[in-house]
């Protein structure tokens, strides 16, 4: 078999880049794949990938971060990010139990906003010692309801607040806040009410607490009230979005951004402007630059573009639509360079988020993996 | 086709309203339309508010506890 083809530097960062231009866009697909460029290696290999794949933190916050997975497949990347929003449990409230609600909300309303409150408490209970609640079959009786309800699968809240007129408040008081008691009811309402070994793993820093105290959940005017028991349980996002762990996690592609030929002076300027601040920015072209035979020749002293920081952009694509950059600029993206961005909604940490995605790919992997080892043929 | 006749009522219609017929019985809350406050009514009161006369009252919101999925 004749020796593989190794294809030069610049032809490989080629394929890389998907092309945008000004109406459509190119080379989407990945052809790094065996069998697409006669007479090269493209099979796949773990070492090859150790070598090559990349990660980089851009920013790293306790529940906003933003990072960049380089050299890897887009069905690999888009899998974490599925994972992230879909498969990673979290606990939510799934059963509200009205006693009373004579606030002017429903009651089936205002129990579908309390399930979409999002929960923070102690990780390694949550995730270590609290188990998944099997639901009751459609058809068990009445009484058996509560039978699969224990310490280690269920949280128990409760909410009961109560509008009343402030005899303080001045005469005329026209805001709601300073004239009743409880005219706003907001999630910090909400009281866990631990039971059986829960205080065990539940209690100081890690009780069970709404991740953001000041949601709105209802409002109301003296005389009305609320009293809600409430059922929290763990579950994932396929299920209902309550239980997604992620307020977004996205990806986009590094953009790139070609400068081929010179722009400058005014041009510049309005080139510059054509992108969000920071993405391009003027240089004054030197004299070693400008020496003859070169693109700058004779433009010694004036302003030129040069790309600062491509990933600032946002690839609207506005300086292709000017007849003076026409053949001046080439816009893409690189295929294999994913920037992720994750909002977690408070009970995960965002990098965590990432790694439990990683560990939930690798199990399934693994699944799979035996499964095929246990097939009859 | 024929409507039905009218047919005279045979039992004896009901005591009004307003006239006062005390017979034993749970007495209900009901809340006064007017300065809500609570009255509480036995079969066959005044349907009256007892502090300010108003003749408008409302049931107050049953008890019995009911359950929802939070989705």
């Amino acid at each position: 078999m004749a020796p593989f083809v190794q294809p030069s530097e610049a032809e490989k960062q080629r394929r890389r880049i998907v092309g945008v231009n000004a109406e459509t866009v190119t080379d989407v697909g990945s052809t790094d794949f065996p069998g697409h460029y006669p007479g090269e290696d493209h099979s796949w290999d773990a070492e090859k990938f150790a070598d090559t794949f990349q990660i980089n933190f851009h920013k790293n916050e306790k529940f906003n971060s933003s990072f960049s997975l380089v050299g890897i497949d887009a069905a690999v990347a888009n899998a974490f990010r599925r994972i992230m929003i879909a498969e990673i449990p979290t606990v939510a409230i799934e059963y509200c139990f009205v006693m009373n609600n004579t606030s002017i909300i429903q009651d089936e309303v205002l129990c579908q906003r309390i399930g979409l409150v999002p929960f923070k408490g102690s990780p390694q209970g949550i995730r270590e010692w609290l188990k998944w609640y099997k639901k009751p079959a459609e058809d068990a009786p009445k009484d058996d309801q509560f039978n699969t309800c224990f310490d280690y699968n269920t949280i128990r809240l409760t909410l009961n607040v109560e509008c009343t007129r402030n005899p303080d408040a001045a005469r005329g008081e026209t805001d709601p806040h300073k004239a009743y008691h409880n005219a706003h009811v907001y999630a910090k309402d909400i009281k866990y009410e631990p039971f059986g070994r829960q205080h065990k793993y539940f209690s100081g820093e890690g009780a069970i607490a709404p991740a953001y105290p000041d949601i709105l959940i209802a409002k109301m005017r003296p005389g009305q009230c609320i009293d809600i028991e409430m059922h929290a349980i763990k579950g994932v996002g396929s299920d209902h979005a309550k239980f997604s762990p992620v307020a977004t996690a996205s990806y986009r592609l590094l953009p790139v951004i070609n400068i081929t030929k010179p722009i400058l002076g005014k041009d510049a300027e309005k080139f510059a402007r054509c992108f969000p601040r920071g993405v391009i920015g003027l240089e004054t072209v030197s004299e070693k630059e400008a020496k003859a035979g070169t693109p700058y020749e004779g433009h010694a002293g004036e302003k030129k573009a040069v790309v600062l920081d491509a990933m600032k952009d946002t690839v609207s694509r506005e300086c292709l639509r000017h007849e003076e950059f026409k053949d001046k600029v080439k816009l893409g993206r690189i295929r294999d360079h994913f920037i992720f961005s994750v909002e977690s909604t408070g009970q995960w940490e965002s990098d965590e988020l990432f790694l439990e995605s990683i560990n939930l790919l690798k199990a399934k992997c693994q699944k799979l993996k035996s499964a095929l080892d246990d097939m009859n043929v | 086709m024929s409507r039905e006749a009218y047919t005279v009522p045979t039992t004896a219609p009901n005591l009004g309203r307003d006239q006062s017929f005390s017979s034993e019985g749970p007495a209900v809350n009901y809340l006064c339309g007017d300065c809500n406050s609570k009255v509480a009514l036995k079969k066959g009161d005044p349907i009256r508010c007892k502090e300010c006369g108003h003749r408008v009252l409302y049931k107050e919101r049953t008890k019995r506890m009911v359950q929802f999925e939070a989705r």
